[in-house]
C-alpha cells in the first residue's frame, strides 16, 4: 500500500503542515490587520456604540438689579428623554411615556422625526415636566428602561409679573435656530432668550452646554450609574447687573391706578441708566419659563387687555402738551421768541388762525403771559403763536434732527419708533394733501399726525435734564452708552426752560397738588387726545431731585385713557419720584408723600409755598 | 498493568488539547460577565468544566481499551450513528439559539448531539474504509466509495439543518482522501462542482470556469477514465444548474449570511449586526485587550453568541491580538503534533488522525474567519472553546481513540 511507503509520506505530512500553517497563518494576518493596524478605528466605533453623548445644559446668568436682587434666576427642572435605540422600540417607549406625561404637538412630530432619522442622541420628549409626572415614570422604571429623567436648571422670575416685561422670556431653541449660523453646535432642547432681556443679552446670559455619557447596552438601555461620566463640563452663563431698581418697580406696581393700563418710565439722570420700566398690564413670566405652554400663550396673546404688549416701549401715544417744550425750545434757538416775550394776542381761551378757532384747554383764557408762565400754565394760545413764527417746514426739520422719528436705543428688543412727520411729503402720503400753514400749529401742541413712546418722552426729559443731550436708555448696567438725542440749544434757553417747569408745580401751576416736600418736581403735565369719545391719555413727565441740587431722576408715567395729566399722571410720577430719592438720600419712607396727600391727611406743608411769581 | 498510560507518552498532544479546553471553560466563564446579568450564563462554565472532567475520565477509559477494537467496531458504530443520526430528525429537538432545528437528542435530562458522535465514529469508517483499499485512490471512482461514505451522515445533518457540521464532514473527507494519498489533482476535481456552484452566480464567470475545467481534465486524461471526466463535468454543469434552486431554498437568515459577507457594510441593524459587532470587539481589543471578562461590546450584549459560536470574538476583545495570535498558534501546535503521529502509525491510525485534522482545522478556520469577516457566518462552534458538551466529549473520545492508536502501533 502507498500510505506506507515513508517516503511519499513524509512529503505529504509536509504539505499538510503548509496547508495549516498558510490557513492559519492568514488568519493570524486577518487578525493583525484589525486589532494592529486598524485597531483605533474599532476602537472608536465600540465606543460610540456603548456611549450616549448628553447634553448638559448650562445654568443660564443671573438677572439682578441695582442692589442685587433677582428678576431671574434658576431652579431645578426636570426633563424626560428616551435614548437612541431601534426606532421600533423607541416608538414603543414613546408610547408608554404619553400614558404618563403629555407631549405637546410639535414636540412629538420633532420627536418622531428624530427616530426616524436615527439620531444617536437621546430624544427629548419634555423640557419641563412635572414632579407627578416624573414620579410617576420613576416609579415604572423598570418598563421604561430606555427613559433618562434629568434634573436641568429651570428658569425661575422671582419679579413675577412686575419685571415680565424688563426680563421678557425664555423658550426651547427651535428648528431654524438649530439650523442656524448663531447657534451653531447648539443641541435640542437648549433654553434660549425668546423677548425681553433674555433676548438682548443671549450671548452673555447662555452659557456652554456641557457633554457627559452614559453606558448603555445593545437594546439601548442604561447600564450603570445614570450619572454617566462627564467629559466636558457645562459652563454657566454670566450674571447681568441691571440699573433697575426692583423695589421701585414694585412700588410703582403698588401705587399705579388701578385697572387701568399705562407705564412708568424713570431714568437716572447722571448715567441714562433706566431705574423703572413698567408697564401694565402684565402677566407672570414663570409660565414661559420652561416649555411654552401653548394653552397660556393663546390666553394671554388673546387677552383683550394685551398684556404681552410693553407699553413703556412698544405702544405710542400722541405726547400732547409735553410737546409744547419742544416748540419753545425751538423757538428760543431759532432766535423767535425771547424768554420774557409775550405774544401779540393774549389767551381768551382761543386763537383764530385759518379762518377757525383754535382752542385753548382753558376756555376762560390765561391772558398775557412770557414763557415760564406759558409752560406753567400749558397755554396753547401761547404757543400757537410760537409755532407761527417758526413755521411748519423749519418746526418739522428741527424736530426730526432732535430725533423724534427714530428709537431711543434701549438694550431691549421690540422698540417703536416714535411717529412724527418727516416732511411735507408725509400729509401728501398719508391724507392726500400738502399741508396747510396750520397744521404746525397741531403740532406744537403735540397733537396731530404725532405719537410717542412713554420711554422716548421719558429720554426728552433726561435731556432737558441734562445739558441737551441725552445717553440711550441703558437696562444693563455694562450696556455700551451711545448717544440717544440732542438739542441743539444754549445752556440759557434749557434754564429758561427747567424755570418754566418748575413752574407747573408751584402754586398755580397744573401739578402744584403733587409737590413734594424734600425734593423738587419740574414737570408738565399733558392731556392727549384719545379715541373718540374714550377719556384721555393721562400724561406727566418730570425731572426730579433734592431742592437748590442737580437733578437726579427723571420720571414720565403715561396713563391709558386716565383723563387728566395733573389728577392722575402727576401723582403717579411724584410718588414714584420720591420713594426713588427718599431711598438715595436716607429719609425715611412715606406713603403720604405729594401735596394733595399731606392736606388730605392734614399735615403742615409750609413747605409749599407759593410761587414768586 | 504498566505505568506506560498512552495519553501521558504522547503527553505534549495531550497537553495542549487540555490546555486548549481549560482556556475554553475561562473564556466562557468571561463570556458570562457582563453588566446586564444574565443568570443562567454566569454559570454555564461550571457545566463545561464538568463536562471537561468527565471527558478526561472518558479518555483514561477508552485508552485501556485495544485499539483494534476500534477498527472492528468501526462499521457497526457508523451504521448505529447514522440510525440515531435518521432518529434524530425525527425526535430532535432544538437548544439555545438553534431553537428551530432538530439537532440534539434529550435523554433523562441530558441532552446531545448525535451529529458530534456521527463525525468521530464516520472518521473510523472512513479511516477503516480507506486502509482496507490495498492502493491510495488513483481514480475518481476510488473515491465513490468514501464519498458515499461519508454524503450519508452529511445529508442527515443537513436536513436538520446543520450547515457548520456538514462542512466538517467535507473537511474531514477531504484530510483523509489526501493523507490516503490521492493526487491533489484528483481532490481538485472531486471538488470541483463545489467551486462550480460558488460561481454560478456569474454566467460568464462559470461559463470560464467550465472551459478551464475541461482543458484541465483533457490535459489531466490519464489520471481518470472518460467516463469520470464526463462524470465530472456533467457534475459540475449540475451544481451549476443547482445553484439558482438552492439559493432559493435557503432560509432568508442564510441567504443575509452571505450577501452580508459579500457586502459587509449592508444593513449594520440587521442582517449585517453580527458580523459588525464581532468586527468592533475584535477590532478594539487592540493588541493587548481590554482585559479578562473586561470586554465592553460583549458586556453590553453588543455581541452575538458570545459564549458559543463567537467566543473568539471574546477572545479578541479581551485579549488582543495577543490572545488571537496565541490561541491560533496552540492550534496550529495542535495539529502539527497530530501531523507528526499520523506519519509514525499505521494506515488505519494515520487516517483516522486526518480525518479529525480535518473536521477540526475545518471548524477553527470557519469559526475563526467568520468573528472577522473572511468566511460567511455559519453556525460552527471553536474546538475546545466554544461552550457545548457534547462536542467537547467527542473530541476527547477521539482523543483518546488517537493515543490508544498511537499506544498499540508500537
Amino acid at each position: 500500500m502507498r500510505v506506507s511507503q515513508h517516503h511519499k509520506r513524509n512529503i505529504r505530512a509536509r504539505r499538510a503542515r503548509i496547508v495549516v500553517v498558510s490557513l492559519l497563518g492568514l488568519l493570524v494576518m486577518v487578525f493583525f490587520r484589525a486589532q494592529v493596524y486598524r485597531a483605533s478605528d474599532w476602537g472608536l466605533q465600540a465606543d460610540s456604540n456603548r456611549l450616549r453623548p448628553l447634553t448638559l445644559p448650562p445654568p443660564r446668568g443671573t438677572i439682578r438689579d441695582r442692589a442685587g436682587r433677582p428678576l431671574a434666576d434658576n431652579t431645578t427642572g426636570y426633563s424626560v428623554s428616551i435614548l437612541s435605540a431601534s426606532p421600533d422600540s423607541m416608538m414603543f417607549s414613546l408610547n408608554r411615556v404619553r400614558e404618563h406625561l403629555e407631549i405637546g404637538d410639535r414636540r412629538l412630530a420633532s420627536a418622531l422625526r428624530q427616530i426616524e432619522n436615527r439620531s444617536p442622541r437621546p430624544i427629548l420628549l419634555s423640557v419641563d415636566a412635572s414632579f407627578d409626572a416624573v414620579a410617576a415614570l420613576e416609579e415604572r422604571g423598570s418598563v421604561f428602561p430606555r427613559l433618562l429623567i434629568e434634573t436641568r436648571p429651570k428658569r425661575r422670575y422671582p419679579a413675577g409679573e412686575v419685571g415680565a416685561h424688563i426680563v421678557g422670556s425664555v423658550g426651547e431653541i427651535n428648528q431654524q435656530e438649530l439650523e442656524s449660523e448663531q447657534f451653531e453646535g447648539a443641541q435640542p432642547g437648549l433654553i434660549v432668550g425668546r423677548s425681553g432681556i433674555e433676548w438682548q443679552y443671549e450671548s452673555i446670559l447662555r452659557g456652554q452646554p456641557g457633554v457627559r455619557y452614559v453606558e448603555v447596552d445593545a437594546s439601548g438601555r442604561i447600564v450603570g450609574s445614570h450619572r454617566g461620566f462627564r467629559r466636558v463640563e457645562e459652563q454657566p452663563g454670566g450674571d447681568l447687573d441691571l440699573h433697575l431698581d426692583l423695589d421701585l418697580m414694585e412700588w410703582i406696581h403698588h401705587i399705579f391706578p388701578e385697572g387701568l393700563g399705562g407705564a412708568v418710565v424713570a431714568l437716572d439722570v447722571e448715567t441714562g441708566g433706566v431705574l423703572a420700566l413698567y408697564a401694565t398690564p402684565s402677566y407672570d413670566p414663570n409660565v414661559f419659563a420652561g416649555v411654552v405652554d401653548q394653552e397660556e400663550w393663546r390666553r394671554l396673546s388673546q387677552d383683550p387687555a394685551n398684556p404681552l404688549f410693553n407699553r413703556a416701549i412698544t405702544a405710542k401715544y400722541p405726547p400732547g402738551s409735553p410737546m409744547k417744550l419742544v416748540t419753545a425750545l425751538i423757538g428760543l434757538e431759532t432766535g423767535v421768541i425771547h424768554p420774557t416775550d409775550r405774544m401779540s394776542v393774549a389767551c381768551n381761551g382761543g386763537y383764530n388762525y385759518g379762518g377757525r378757532r383754535w382752542r385753548c384747554w382753558d376756555e376762560d383764557g390765561h391772558g398775557s403771559l412770557d414763557l415760564a408762565g406759558a409752560i406753567k400754565h400749558s397755554c396753547n394760545v401761547y404757543f400757537y403763536q410760537v409755532a407761527l413764527r417758526i413755521g411748519l417746514l423749519r418746526m418739522l426739520d428741527r424736530v426730526n434732527r432732535m430725533g423724534f422719528g427714530g428709537t431711543c436705543g434701549v438694550d431691549l428688543p421690540g422698540e417703536a419708533a416714535g411717529t412724527y412727520p418727516e416732511g411735507p411729503e408725509y400729509w401728501v402720503r398719508r391724507y392726500g394733501y400738502r399741508p396747510r400753514e396750520g397744521e404746525v400749529l397741531n403740532l406744537a401742541i403735540g397733537q396731530g399726525p404725532i405719537a410717542q413712546t412713554p420711554l422716548m418722552v421719558a429720554q426728552y426729559f433726561l435731556a432737558i435734564a441734562r445739558d441737551g443731550s441725552a445717553p440711550s436708555p441703558a437696562l444693563y448696567r455694562d450696556a455700551p452708552t451711545t448717544e440717544g438725542f440732542r438739542f441743539e440749544v444754549s445752556q440759557e434757553n434749557l434754564e429758561v426752560i427747567r424755570e418754566g417747569l418748575r413752574g407747573v408745580t408751584q402754586a398755580g401751576g397744573t401739578a402744584y397738588l403733587s409737590s413734594l416736600e424734600h425734593f423738587e418736581v419740574l414737570g408738565k403735565t399733558g392731556t392727549a387726545q384719545s379715541v373718540e369719545g374714550s377719556p384721555n391719555h393721562s400724561w406727566f413727565g418730570a425731572i426730579v431731585g433734592p431742592r437748590g441740587g442737580p437733578p437726579e431722576i427723571v420720571v414720565v408715567a403715561l396713563v391709558q385713557f386716565g383723563g387728566s395729566g395733573s389728577q392722575v399722571a402727576a401723582p403717579l410720577v411724584s410718588k414714584t419720584a420720591d420713594f426713588y430719592l427718599r431711598g438715595q438720600h436716607g429719609i425715611p419712607r412715606d406713603t403720604i408723600q405729594t401735596l394733595r396727600e399731606y392736606f388730605q391727611v392734614g399735615r403742615n406743608t409750609a413747605w409749599a409755598l407759593p410761587a414768586n411769581e | 498493568m504498566t505505568l506506560d498510560l498512552p495519553w501521558i507518552r504522547h503527553w505534549r498532544f495531550t497537553a495542549c488539547l487540555l490546555l486548549l479546553c481549560l482556556f475554553g471553560v475561562a473564556m466562557i466563564y468571561s463570556a458570562g460577565v457582563k453588566n446586564i446579568p444574565s443568570p443562567s450564563l454566569e454559570r454555564i462554565w461550571i457545566r463545561q468544566a464538568v463536562v471537561l472532567l468527565g471527558s478526561i475520565v472518558v479518555l483514561i477509559v477508552l485508552s485501556r481499551i485495544p485499539a483494534r477494537w476500534f477498527e472492528w467496531m468501526a462499521m457497526p458504530l457508523y451504521i448505529m450513528s447514522t440510525a440515531v443520526l435518521a432518529v434524530t430528525l425525527v425526535v430532535g429537538t432544538g437548544s439555545g439559539a438553534a431553537e428551530g432545528v432538530r439537532s440534539f437528542i434529550r435523554i433523562a435530562g441530558f441532552q446531545f448531539q448525535p451529529a458530534e458522535a456521527a463525525k468521530v465514529v464516520t472518521a473510523l469508517a472512513l479511516a477503516k474504509l480507506l486502509a482496507g483499499q490495498r492502493e491510495g485512490p488513483a481514480y475518481l471512482r476510488d473515491l465513490v466509495k468514501p464519498m458515499a461514505l461519508v454524503a450519508l451522515p452529511l445529508a442527515l445533518v443537513v436536513l436538520q439543518p446543520d450547515l457548520g457540521t456538514a462542512l466538517a464532514f467535507i473537511g474531514m473527507l477531504f484530510a483523509a482522501i489526501y493523507w490516503a494519498g490521492t493526487s491533489w489533482q484528483l481532490i481538485l476535481f472531486a471538488a470541483s462542482p463545489g467551486f462550480a456552484l460558488i460561481l454560478s452566480f456569474d454566467t460568464r464567470l462559470w461559463s470560464a470556469y467550465i472551459i478551464l475545467l475541461v482543458v484541465a481534465l483533457y490535459l489531466n486524461r490519464y489520471r481518470l477514465y472518460l467516463v469520470e471526466s464526463l462524470s465530472v463535468i456533467i457534475a459540475n454543469l449540475a451544481a451549476g444548474a443547482i445553484a439558482q434552486p438552492l439559493w432559493n431554498s435557503l432560509a432568508q437568515y442564510q441567504r443575509n449570511r452571505i450577501l452580508v459577507f459579500l457586502d459587509q457594510e449592508i444593513d449594520p441593524q440587521g442582517a449585517g449586526w453580527q458580523l459588525l459587532q464581532s468586527k468592533v470587539a475584535v477590532g478594539s481589543g487592540g493588541v493587548l485587550g481590554k482585559g479578562f471578562t473586561l470586554g465592553t461590546q460583549k458586556r453590553l450584549n453588543f455581541l452575538p453568541e458570545q459564549h458559543t459560536d463567537f467566543i473568539f470574538s471574546v477572545v479578541g476583545e479581551e485579549l488582543g491580538f495577543l490572545g488571537t495570535s496565541l490561541t491560533l498558534l496552540l492550534f496550529g501546535y495542535l495539529f502539527f503534533r497530530m501531523i507528526r503521529m499520523a506519519e509514525g502509525l499505521d494506515p488505519f491510525a494515520g487516517l483516522f488522525i486526518f480525518a479529525i485534522l480535518g473536521t477540526w482545522l475545518t471548524h477553527v478556520i470557519v469559526n475563526v474567519g467568520m468573528t472577522i469577516g473572511v468566511v460567511p457566518i455559519t453556525g460552527i462552534p471553536l474546538p475546545f472553546i466554544s461552550y457545548g458538551g457534547s462536542f467537547l466529549l467527542m473530541a476527547w473520545v477521539a482523543a483518546a481513540i488517537i493515543v490508544t492508536m498511537a499506544r498499540d502501533a508500537r
